[in-house]
């Protein structure tokens, strides 16, 4: 009889087994045969037995590491120390064999073997290693041109979509500008220098694939400025294939912005389509997005510690995006000083927009207030005139 | 000699294959050749296939190693990584996909996860590591895909894509408060406050500004160094936990799951929106949880049955309304489903108009 029976119900069923994972590691890595245990007794009590963790990183760095250490020792002595190493991922999260093997070779020698191909945030995560194989596990990473990811109150390892890597729908260079931010911002990556967290994610469009709008205090999401390209040719080829145009694409275009007449698609009313990708979804062969590319960004997601989650708002409708991104950094730069002057301690940039209103924090950061930063004015009269009236009405002729 | 810091991580230009290199940012239209099998063709006329297969996240070097020796053989050593977790594996030959494909599933892992279905569950620690976790994560996650497997292979379809994710506590490392469907590990008791420990574990102010709702506040004895809970105003969050570890939250009795479902951070179509409470408890129940699946898998199907073409979930229940979600799934709604936080008033019905 096993010693595991709750833990061995896992290895059962269709989807691939973590348990399957653990136990191929286990007869080597003495830490994952305790793992195995305490996920049993965690089934078992129904609940965790990790404690908080202590400070632990390494020489230079001020994040990257998030010290683990199990309840009871005297019981899993092999994890008495378990903690997880944040290794920055390549943009896009694109390898070759030798670099995955590489990592897979410095692991084996430092660690327990176990990782998370990725983290949510996007790290390739190493999990659990104890404190005197910190060091030269990153220094052998190191070597081999690999660096640590962010955590605590820095800028967390910033992720993008797959962009124009392999994508059509991608309406700026996500992995250049993800790759370019990082490589700027390393000292702030990696030393922690602010209130709280701060996320930066770029999707080439608003399909969103890693959820930059859900998840990211500065979220850039890529869109264009001009009308839609429709292919006729390609459409007649959906058409021809059985695709209902008219119901699946014109009636479902949330703006009534398209029309279909006489074997035509027509972007009808181009000041009316709000360039929510859903005709692109359904026909990606026949409609492309515009020339004139760049980018929105929203910022101030979050989830719900403390004053309740978010999902980004705009900020700058449009900008382009071409390196060497000055105007973005600029930007980035500016919020990173007020929030780091005004906030309170693990006040997310969100929050502290909440807090202070959104007219307080666009003037702090030199945005002019544009109506597409509101789903609407506001409907009460409580309208704060501090330094006088601001205001003079000039009517159009 | 001490190793060279902030070199970054590794340029993706070099790790990206030829035929991605040669079409950069050059792509011109995809489709799905079926499930898991993504055809990407590029201005030049060049083809990329991506094989996508799923992966349980926790993962051994073995594991990495094995689609390391897949990649060597079909991909000239290429491979990459969904935001799902997923990975994929890239050829620009067409006669390599049924061979990766037949490499793959020997392996145990299945090719899916695109187009109208569920892919990959995005999920957080759990029992594994977590100190604050209030359920598991990774045993959870295998539980549901299980159950969900018929959608990531394309046996079955949906009306859209739906996103699934779990977070093992509020803290929502997972920011599941936007997906379509997610499971999120609750405490239901106020948390234990160690006198003895807390005085010299925890600085106090920051532990009282860590409560959302300032159920916290100094013993009233001077000689005691320890802080008090007010029951009537906590809600369990954990966040004094996360500053203080002399206030353990944990409690196997209380702790479970809630679920949320119709978030989204697409905007096709819709704008993006809030996952909203449908379940508010299901107590733990491992290592299988099926209360849990089985809710879930209620509110799969319901919606399957009803929404339509393109809608995701949470635009299917908008059009049909709440309360028809609650009618046709057969779920209780509660007090417990009436928001009293931040922004609640936005949530209550200011008109006559609804259905029953």
């Amino acid at each position: 009889m096993s010693d595991t029976p709750l833990v061995d119900e896992l290895e059962k069923g269709p989807w691939p087994s973590y348990i399957k994972e653990l136990k191929r590691m286990a007869p080597r890595k003495p830490a994952v045969a305790d793992l195995l245990k305490i996920q049993e007794v965690s089934f078992k009590e129904k609940k965790t037995h990790w404690k908080h963790g202590g400070i632990v990183g390494i020489a230079g760095y001020g994040g990257g590491i998030i010290g683990r250490y199990v309840d009871d020792p005297k019981k899993w002595p092999n994890v008495e120390h378990f903690h997880t190493m944040r290794v920055n991922q390549p943009s896009g999260w694109f390898y070759t064999t030798k670099a995955l093997r590489t990592i897979c070779d410095i692991w084996d020698k430092y660690g327990s073997g176990m990782t998370n191909m990725h983290g949510s945030t996007g790290d390739i995560i190493l999990l659990g290693t104890n404190t005197p194989n910190l060091q030269p596990l990153f220094d052998e990473l190191s070597a081999h041109g690999f660096d640590l990811g962010g955590s605590g109150g820095d800028l967390r390892t910033p992720t993008c979509c797959v962009g124009p890597g392999r994508c059509e729908y991608a309406c700026f260079d996500t992995l250049d500008f993800i790759y370019d931010v990082t490589m700027t911002y390393q000292n702030e990556l990696h030393r922690p220098p602010f209130p709280y967290k701060f996320k930066i994610k770029a999707s080439g469009c608003t399909n969103d694939c890693v959820a930059a709008k859900g998840r990211s205090d500065f979220s850039v999401i890529g869109t264009w400025r001009d009308s839609l390209r429709i292919d006729q040719k390609a459409v007649k080829e959906y058409v021809d294939g059985g695709l209902d145009v008219q119901q699946l694409v014109v009636h479902k275009c949330p703006t009534y912005a398209l029309e279909y007449k006489g074997g035509k698609l027509e972007l009808a009313r181009p000041e009316d389509c709000t360039r929510c990708m859903h005709c692109l979804n359904v026909m990606p062969k026949a409609i492309r997005p515009g020339i004139d590319k760049g980018a929105t960004i929203l910022m101030g997601a979050k989830a719900p510690i403390m004053e309740g989650a978010n999902i980004s708002c705009v900020m700058v409708p449009f900008i382009k995006m071409e390196p060497p991104y000055t105007e973005v950094k600029a930007l980035i730069e500016k919020i990173w000083e007020y929030w780091d002057e005004n906030a309170k301690n693990r006040e997310r940039v969100g929050e502290l927009i909440d807090r202070v209103g959104l007219p307080t924090f666009l003037k702090a950061i030199g945005l002019k207030p544009v109506p597409q930063m509101v789903m609407a004015p506001r409907s009460n009269p409580y309208v704060f005139f501090r330094d006088g009236v601001d205001y003079k009405l000039e009517l159009k002729k | 000699m001490p190793a060279e810091t902030d070199i970054g991580p590794p340029d993706f230009k070099t790790l990206i294959p030829k035929v991605v290199k040669d079409n950069y940012g050059q792509w011109k239209y995809h489709e799905i050749v079926k499930p898991g099998v993504l055809k990407h063709v590029a201005e030049s006329g060049d083809e990329l296939y991506s094989i996508r297969c799923g992966s349980p996240k926790l993962v051994s070097i073995d594991f990495i190693r094995d689609l390391c020796d897949i990649a060597d053989k079909y991909c000239e050593g290429h491979l990459r990584f969904t935001s799902r977790y997923n990975p994929e594996f890239l050829t620009a030959k067409k006669g390599n996909v049924e061979p990766i494909i037949k490499a793959v599933q020997k392996l145990g892992l299945p090719v899916g996860g695109t187009g109208k279905g569920i892919s990959n569950m995005v999920h957080t620690q759990g029992w594994i590591h977590c100190h604050s976790a209030a359920t598991d994560a990774s045993g959870l996650v295998k539980a549901i895909m299980d159950e969900m497997y018929p959608y990531f292979v394309g046996e079955k379809t949906l009306p859209n894509k739906l996103k699934l994710s779990l977070a093992c506590c509020i803290n929502m490392c997972g920011a599941i408060h936007a997906t379509d469907l997610a499971v999120v590990g609750v405490h239901t008791k106020i948390p234990a406050v160690i006198d003895e420990k807390l005085g010299a574990l925890c600085e106090i102010p920051t532990t009282m500004a860590a409560c959302p709702t300032g159920a916290i506040r100094r013993h009233p004895d001077k000689d005691i160094k320890s802080v008090t809970v007010n029951p009537d105003k906590c809600m369990y969050c954990g966040n004094c936990y996360t500053v203080c570890p002399a206030m353990p939250i944990a409690n196997p009795e209380g702790d479970g799951v809630a679920i949320y479902a119709g978030g989204k951070v697409a905007d096709a179509r819709s704008m993006p929106k809030f996952s909203r409470l449908v379940i508010p408890y299901i107590p733990n129940n491992p290592p299988r949880w099926p209360e849990v699946t089985n809710a879930l898998k209620l509110i799969v199907e319901t919606y399957a049955k009803g929404g339509r073409p393109y809608e995701r979930m949470g635009e299917w229940i908008d059009r049909i309304g709440w309360e028809r979600f609650f009618s046709l799934t057969g779920l209780p709604f509660t007090e417990y489903h009436i928001d009293d936080f931040k922004f609640a008033r936005t949530t209550y019905r200011a008109s006559t108009q609804f259905k029953w």
